[in-house]
């Protein structure tokens, strides 16, 4: 992403109030997103009278560590984080395999009924049963209430195959060719040549898919009502809720609301801190996957 | 003459299926790689393609599925006279064309202003943060906004620092507020990772242009309007179709996280109404024919969408 225009320019004097205009509007910016953020995470480190008074706007004014002790201390959170961890790196592995394996068959142009696969693959990106009938689907193969839900029904994207088949497309004939006359078969050549070849690629795939394994709420809220296997971003979803009825039931009992209110916002930190820290993994593949997801069959 | 015809293309026929079957086989290895994913397309997208059918039958959580009764269109003409459908509608229709209106255009003007920074470590932070709201999960986000708006959250300690008000107040309680709520904070979440797709196609212009039109005079803003913009164009209008054709379209997680009892009435999105009726209620074929039609008003604003910008700027992506 980056332009080749700057170099060498001679300003015009309008120029420099352009540049100012244009700086200072995208520091703006940058703050609007960044300020928010930063005050969740000072009033995590915040004691509860101190959220209460809510005075603390650029660093905790009582530091304290007393809620992510209480949020460390309940196991029900350590689970939905094991949870969540499994399910995000199962989840992942089972993804990019299946959806390489499929798109390595769809790379030949040879491939008999490529057409017909191809024509099936798009009406699915453009039409959908919906919740009930998704529901109904996944409570008749009997996946309601297990751990699977989590990775079956998210194996397979038709988009990602296309990213992974263009990719696929650019390795060299020629590798290929000369695997094939020493004997190997398509799998050794899969195995031994593609996917290493592919390595940024089947990245860009790990990483988005990664973050929505890790994100994803709807998969839970909708199949699963056994709270051993909610992960953390349920178990947020219940404090808040919890939350959100202190507050209305009682609007003046700052009692209850603090300190029900420290622990959420810990562990909003806790739950952001793994895609935080992906992030500059992230960041290397976006324009790759936006790119490679741009480009039209 | 006519047999002899005839009795070619019956050969090369069966020469061409032969071969077709030889192919076949030769290369059941790699359709064993390919079958897989088929298979899981036929069972979880087609199966519940066909499962919409249950939108004419009348079966609820309690009945048997073989037993539901068809029932026609029954379920749709209820649905016309539903008034909380409407308000869904309503409501759905509301946040969209807030957000179109003020989100569409953001990412775009971003864009340009980031392009027109020179490379360096400003850029590259700018960039940097305002791509990472995208990352968030609604929930988190959802968690965020509440700790905010709450009555001594930072949003009313910036308004009474200014002296906008004089006490707090906690907006997510205030109904009439949820519509530039849910539209403007999904414009905070996503409006820096809108500009991406439009940096990348800058990234492509020829520099060749902007040496011409500097030597002809040209200042930035002209440049900007007679050379960037123009080449954003086909994005721009892809993207607007994309756009339109999810208008009816909401972000579940959001309205599940943001809505509360209080602002009910003016957050309740179609979506959210399907699960209601159907998960919640039980009525799973009142809540398919209500998600059907909305899929199906969704396509036709897809194909409209489509042919108007084809007709007013030769783009379209069906």
């Amino acid at each position: 992403m980056k332009s080749n225009r700057s170099a060498g320019t001679r300003f015009f004097t309008g120029d420099k109030v352009f540049n100012l205009f244009n700086i200072t509007v995208l520091t703006l910016l940058t703050i609007i997103i960044i300020f928010p953020v930063w005050n969740v995470v000072v009033n995590s480190f915040n004691s509860g009278r101190a959220i209460a008074t809510g005075k603390s706007i650029f660093w905790p004014e009582e530091f304290s560590l007393e809620n992510y002790k209480a949020v460390l201390n309940d196991t029900s959170i350590w689970n939905a984080f094991l949870i969540s961890v499994l399910k995000t790196v199962i989840g992942v592995i089972c993804h990019v395999l299946f959806c390489s394996m499929v798109a390595f068959g769809m790379s030949k142009e040879y491939l008999k009924g490529r057409k017909l696969y191809t024509v099936m693959g798009v009406i699915t990106m453009f039409f959908s049963g919906g919740i009930i009938p998704t529901y109904m689907l996944i409570k008749s193969l009997g996946m309601l209430n297990t751990f699977a839900v989590y990775i079956i029904p998210a194996l397979f994207s038709y988009y990602d195959m296309i990213v992974l088949m263009i990719f696929f497309k650019q390795v060299p004939v020629s590798l290929e060719e000369s695997a094939r006359i020493d004997g190997a078969g398509v799998w050794r050549v899969f195995l031994s040549i593609i996917l290493p070849l592919s390595k940024p690629a089947l990245a860009t795939i790990a990483l988005y898919h990664g973050v929505s394994q890790w994100n994803d709420f709807m998969t839970t809220k909708l199949y699963i009502t056994k709270k051993a296997l909610y992960p953390l971003m349920m178990k947020l979803y219940e404090i808040i809720v919890q939350q959100q009825l202190a507050t209305m039931a009682n609007n003046t009992s700052y009692v209850i609301t603090t300190s029900t209110k420290g622990i959420q916002l810990a562990t909003i930190v806790i739950t952001t801190l793994p895609i935080v820290i992906m992030y500059p993994m992230l960041q290397k593949h976006f324009v790759t996957g936006m790119m490679l997801g741009a480009v039209k069959e | 003459m006519q047999s002899k015809q005839d009795y070619i293309s019956k050969i090369s026929l069966r020469k061409r299926m032969g071969k077709w079957c030889r192919d076949l086989i030769r290369q059941f290895p790699l359709q064993l790689m390919v079958l897989p994913g088929i298979a899981f397309m036929i069972v979880f997208s087609y199966i519940p393609i066909y499962g919409l059918s249950i939108a004419f039958k009348n079966y609820t959580v309690v009945s048997k599925l073989s037993s539901a009764k068809w029932v026609g269109l029954y379920n749709f003409k209820i649905i016309l006279g539903d008034k909380y459908f409407w308000d869904s509608v309503i409501n759905t229709l509301g946040i969209s064309f807030l957000k179109l209106l003020i989100g569409f255009p953001i990412p775009i003007i971003l864009a340009v202003m980031i392009y027109e920074v020179k490379d360096g470590p400003f850029k590259r932070i700018t960039q940097t943060i305002s791509y990472l709201p995208h990352f968030l999960s609604w929930i988190v986000l959802g968690g965020m906004m509440i700790s905010w708006f709450s009555t001594t959250g930072i949003f009313n300690q910036i308004l009474m620092f200014f002296g906008v008000i004089e006490e707090g107040k906690n907006i997510l309680l205030d109904a009439s507020k949820y519509w530039w709520i849910a539209s403007l904070s999904d414009i905070w979440k996503e409006a820096g990772w809108g500009t991406i797709l439009y940096l990348a196609t800058m990234a492509g212009i020829d520099p060749t242009y902007y040496e011409a039109a500097r030597i002809d005079g040209a200042s930035r803003f002209r440049q900007i309007w007679n050379i960037t913009l123009p080449l954003i164009t086909p994005i721009i209008s892809l993207n607007l179709i994309l756009t339109i054709s999810g208008l009816l379209g909401s972000n579940l997680d959001q309205t599940f996280v943001l809505m509360n009892t209080q602002n009910q009435p003016k957050a309740e999105v179609i979506n959210s109404y399907v699960y209601r009726m159907g998960l919640t209620q039980g009525d799973f074929s009142y809540a398919t024919a209500a998600g059907l039609g909305v899929s199906i008003v969704s396509v036709i604003l897809l194909v409209t969408a489509n042919q108007m910008t084809k007709k007013l700027s030769k783009q379209s992506i069906l």
